[in-house]
């Protein structure tokens, strides 16, 4: 009876719960994808193909042996952050790039991106980004080495030729070609950006996605249909994406208007490069964004702001990885002074004061 | 040159100079501020669990690192996190507190011999002449003087027992 | 989450109220063979017990008086005999001993004295919060506040509007709804006497408009009264809690670290409205309370009106028993309310319901670490940052817990429900929360300490310059060697501290 002692029943309160998981999230995200992987795959082929297998399954290889290593348990494995990362990575990879572009980035990204940190939840920086943007500094020819897809000519690999091409490292002659970014980085100099924009930018093509460019970022419509999925399910807010496209039409409107031989117009930057994926997918990662909304509205335009600075002046055609990134450094110092406002108190934190204050008669 | 050097050595000399007294005349005497502050912290019952005479020889050990600011029991984690703040240390590079104790008597043993009430450097043991005495639970800090002074050996130390008022939720343990 | 939402954050758990919801109170509960009463039963320092073992009691015989500061009385809840007063297992998660009195019900049901009946509103109002103080009424929602203490502050403020809490929010409770649908007219007059007593302008009965039964009643019981108006809020969680449900209601917010006082706006819960109507109407104390049984394990879920003391079994009995072994037995609500250790404890005053909860039901889940994705965040209907609260609770760094709210946390659990890696934010919080309140005490008690040493040694001081001044005085009177009186009197002075003996 007595004598009880400090022995717990049970744990705190709720008893109760909503029956959501982290790995119902992840793999949520992860079918969000679907519809942009399988377009891009069917884009550019067997190569892709490869590649997009090759960079998640090191992905979850280096998330196992990293848990190994510090004696966790492998079941975290189950979560599927790292299956997540991997192909976020691969869907901003040159869709023909060699396969250790893959699989090196991927055990990047877990590595160092991630499990350094502390593993899941733990980094400051998107993993995928952060390898996204060594890749690109540290192999700058093979990381905008475009093809052109060219899904009816008679021309596309086969699954040997594929295998050549990803592990052989030989992209054939006359298949690739420039991205609208990087055309646009080009016309910039001759500020010729508007001729550029009248001749072969395409806006309906650039919105579905039969252009060059990265293997999962070229339709943007239909990485923004998976995004519209995720905001109807609510894993992700509408303050990121809303503020950072937002941010950046806003911005492209403003330029192009006073300058189009100089400044591409929004539809143009709306419709290429990694926006949609950015804005949706990769700015939205819950542990590199600030948790609170006014945080996430100044972070999505934050993200816009870098991104538009890069795109414009910046020595590289595409900023998203480095815009998110950059915006990334912020968020601890966003979540500290972006709290919402506590419930009876101003946004100072201080307690409000009753507007009419109740008199004490007795 | 020669100008130069020797105004800039007269100018050294006589600012080293006006430092050299500076220091003479303006030296504090007394102990170190510092000491005096965490003395001012200290329980100042003198009860000598730390290891040390008194709470001022504690607080001077505290103060030059010989030791942990978790070594004053009465004073518990509050005092020891306080001292470490004022000293500049990690709170987390403390160790564990020692737990506060109580002392209780047991009365089918208690003579009323009056001892252990002039022992206590708080006041905290009531009772008269041969009636049995109490520990007043708020004002004793373990300091275990009247467990010396006990003839009758009937007094322990011991920590306090959780009940419903006291009782709090442990830190959950997570990944 | 939703801009047209009145509050903020919250969510919609299941309801899970259709089993009990639609079923009578069952109020013939056949008397329990000991009813067991724990002293402890109310917000703040125990009732001390003022009957002896071996005496018999009258039902609603006064037998525990308050304790000091915060308390209220404890009620025979029926006629019988003191058999014992001993520690048993409390109805609390740590499962610690409770004292408490036994009584063995002798079946008469004898009542101690004959039921007031004049009419409550030509007293005074001080006479009613006296006449409630003394029925040991304390808030029936969960707080168990003494409802006596809180009508008092209100006289001491000039209160506006009284709110009566409908807002059951918890899932599976139906305790509040069945109340107010059987007893309506009861609970408004209950609420036009606290109305009577802090004299106050309005009265608004708060009802979630998931009970349309419960709003129909209350409305007819309301009708012919002015000034007393029910208003009907969205169903979520936690519209019940008090701040929610001012929010919800009059747009406004309670001060942080403040009352609803000081708005001019005094809640009380309709379980406590009724309690009050009972004790100035009838002269009845109060002995028992409404609550509801359910949860996946209860055969047959039912709401039960039950005499304080009664064992939870003896109630499950009457409820066809449990039908599986249950994973938690909880007392309260799912989200809020407390872990049992066992079915033999008794109800108390703030028992809300039992829950015989199965493993699907409780959902508990290993936690993972955190992924940073702000759901708590959305969800905290105080506008907190549970997920920063708990990163600096679990480095044991209050300050940096406190900076984000943990003193505004109402510990609703909201953060905790809709956690995708199941951390017990709540636990956090409520360890942070102790944990301050220990640090608190300790420092006080030092300083406490501090105070007593000093004044001891001033004593002591004063005691031997005393001494040495009355031997002196009485060395100069018998004319001795002035040099030996001195020196016998600092030799008395050092030994008086230590080895005077006063065992002769």
């Amino acid at each position: 009876m007595s004598g009880a002692g400090l022995t717990i029943t049970g744990r705190a309160a709720p008893h109760s719960h909503a029956g959501s998981s982290v790995d119902r999230i992840m793999l949520q995200v992860c079918l969000a994808l679907v519809p942009a992987t399988v377009f891009g795959l069917y884009l550019f082929g067997w190569p892709a193909l490869l590649l997009w297998v090759i960079t998640c399954a090191s992905a979850v290889a280096t998330e196992a042996l990293c848990l190994l290593l510090q004696d966790k348990p492998l079941s975290r494995l189950r979560d599927s952050s790292a299956l997540l990362t991997g192909w976020l990575l691969a869907l901003t990879l040159p869709p023909w790039a060699p396969w250790w572009i893959g699989a090196g980035g991927a055990a990047f990204a877990i590595a160092v991106g991630k499990q350094l940190y502390g593993g899941v939840g733990q980094n400051i920086f998107n993993p995928a980004m952060l390898a996204r943007v060594a890749l690109l500094v540290s192999f700058p020819v093979h990381m905008t080495t475009w093809v052109q897809p060219d899904l009816l000519s008679s021309g596309a690999p086969g699954p040997w030729a594929a295998l050549d091409i990803v592990f052989g490292g030989g992209i054939p002659d006359g298949v690739t070609g420039p991205t609208i970014l990087g055309e646009m980085k080009t016309a910039q100099g001759a500020g010729t950006v508007s001729e550029l924009a009248a001749g072969s930018f395409n806006w309906l093509d650039s919105l579905t996605g039969s252009t060059a460019g990265s293997l999962g970022e070229t339709s943007e419509l239909l990485v923004l249909l998976g995004g519209l999925w995720l905001l109807a399910l609510r894993i992700i807010s509408w303050h990121i994406p809303v503020a950072m496209l937002g941010t950046t039409v806003l911005l492209a409107a403003i330029f192009h208007r006073a300058d189009p031989a100089h400044y591409a117009s929004p539809l143009l930057h709306l419709t290429s490069g990694g926006i949609m994926l950015g804005a949706f997918f990769i700015a939205t990662d819950y542990v590199t964004s600030p948790s609170s909304k006014t945080g996430q509205l100044i972070f999505g335009a934050g993200c816009a702001a870098v991104l538009f600075a890069i795109r414009a002046w910046g020595g590289f055609p595409e900023g998203v990885g480095f815009a998110v990134l950059f915006m990334n450094a912020f968020t601890p110092l966003l979540d500290r002074y972006c709290k919402p406002r506590a419930y009876g108190r101003n946004l100072r934190g201080r307690p409000t004061v009753a507007r009419t204050p109740a008199r004490k008669v007795r | 040159m020669f100008m130069a050097t020797l105004v800039l050595t007269i100018l050294g000399f006589t600012l080293g100079s006006a430092l050299a007294f500076a220091a003479k005349v303006f030296a504090v005497a007394e102990s170190n501020p510092i000491v005096e502050e965490i003395e001012a912290m200290l329980p100042n019952s003198q009860c000598g669990q730390c290891g040390f005479a008194g709470c001022k020889p504690a607080a001077e050990a505290m103060a030059d690192g010989s030791a942990d600011p978790t070594c004053c029991p009465p004073g518990g984690r509050a005092l020891a996190e306080r001292v470490a703040e004022l000293l500049g240390i990690d709170i987390n590079t403390l160790g564990e507190s020692a737990a506060p104790q109580l002392a209780s008597i047991d009365e089918s043993l208690c003579t009323g011999c009056t001892r252990c009430y002039k022992a206590c450097p708080t006041d905290a043991i009531v009772g008269a002449n041969k009636q049995i005495h109490a520990v007043i639970k708020s004002a004793c800090t373990g300091c275990g003087k009247c467990l010396d002074a006990c003839p009758e050996d009937c007094i322990h130390l011991g920590a306090e027992t959780p009940d419903l008022h006291n009782w709090q939720w442990p830190k959950p343990m997570v990944a | 989450m939703s801009i047209f939402s009145p509050i903020r954050g919250g969510v919609h758990p299941e309801g899970r109220k259709g089993d009990t919801a639609g079923q009578a109170i069952l109020t013939d509960i056949p008397l329990p063979a000991r009813l067991s009463l724990p002293l402890f039963q109310q917000a703040g320092a125990s009732a001390l017990p003022v009957v002896q073992v071996g005496e018999r009691v009258a039902k609603g015989q006064c037998i525990g008086v308050s304790g000091a500061g915060l308390s209220t009385r404890l009620h025979a809840p029926t006629s019988g005999s003191v058999v014992a007063i001993e520690d048993i297992v409390a109805p609390h998660p740590s499962g610690l001993p409770a004292t408490s009195i036994i009584i063995e019900p002798d079946g008469e049901d004898r009542w101690q004295e004959r039921p007031r009946e004049d009419d409550p509103f030509a007293r005074s109002p001080e006479e009613l919060a006296e006449e409630v103080e003394r029925a040991g009424i304390v808030g029936l929602g969960g707080a168990v506040f003494p409802a006596a203490i809180k009508l008092r502050q209100g006289r001491r403020y000039e209160i506006r509007t009284l709110i009566i809490n409908g807002g059951e929010c918890e899932p599976y409770l139906t305790t509040d709804d069945h109340l107010m649908r059987e007893r309506a007219a009861q609970i408004v007059e209950g609420a036009r006497l606290i109305q009577h007593i802090v004299e106050c302008y309005e009265v608004i009965i708060g009802i979630e408009d998931n009970k349309p039964e419960a709003v129909a009643a209350m409305r007819e019981a309301a009708a012919p009264f002015g000034k007393v108006e029910v208003k009907t809020v969205p169903a979520m969680y936690p519209m019940g809690s008090a701040k929610q449900l001012i929010q919800a209601l009059t747009g406004r917010e309670v001060p942080a670290g403040g009352r609803s006082n000081d708005l001019g706006i005094l809640v009380h819960n309709v379980a406590t409205a009724y309690a009050i109507q009972q004790a100035l109407r009838h002269g009845r104390p109060l002995l028992s309370r409404v609550l509801t049984l359910a949860g996946g394990c209860v055969s047959r879920p039912r709401n039960v009106e039950a005499l304080f003391g009664t064992p939870i079994e003896h109630l499950l009995e009457q409820c066809g028993g449990l039908r599986d072994t249950p994973a938690r037995l909880v007392m309260g609500g799912p989200m809020m309310g407390q872990a049992l250790p066992s079915t033999a404890v008794p109800v108390m005053k703030g028992t809300s319901g039992v829950l015989a909860l199965t493993r699907r039901e409780v959902n508990d889940q290993a936690p993972s670490p955190c992924i940073r994705c702000g759901r708590c965040v959305d969800a905290c209907p105080m506008g907190l940052m549970p997920v920063e609260m708990a990163k600096f609770a679990r480095a044991d760094d209050f300050d940096g817990a406190a900076e984000y709210g943990l003193r505004d946390c109402i510990l609703c659990g909201t953060c905790s429900w809709v956690c995708p890696s199941h951390i017990p934010l709540v636990n956090f919080f409520e360890y942070a929360r102790g944990e301050m309140k220990q640090r608190r005490a300790a420092a006080q008690k030092l300083e406490y300490t501090q105070r007593l040493t000093e004044a001891r040694n001033a004593r002591l001081e004063r005691e031997a310059e005393e001494k040495r001044a009355a031997k002196a005085a009485r060395a100069a009177k018998k004319k001795k060697p002035a040099r030996r009186a001195t020196a016998k009197a600092d030799n008395e002075a050092s030994t008086t501290t230590s080895t005077e003996d006063c065992d002769s």
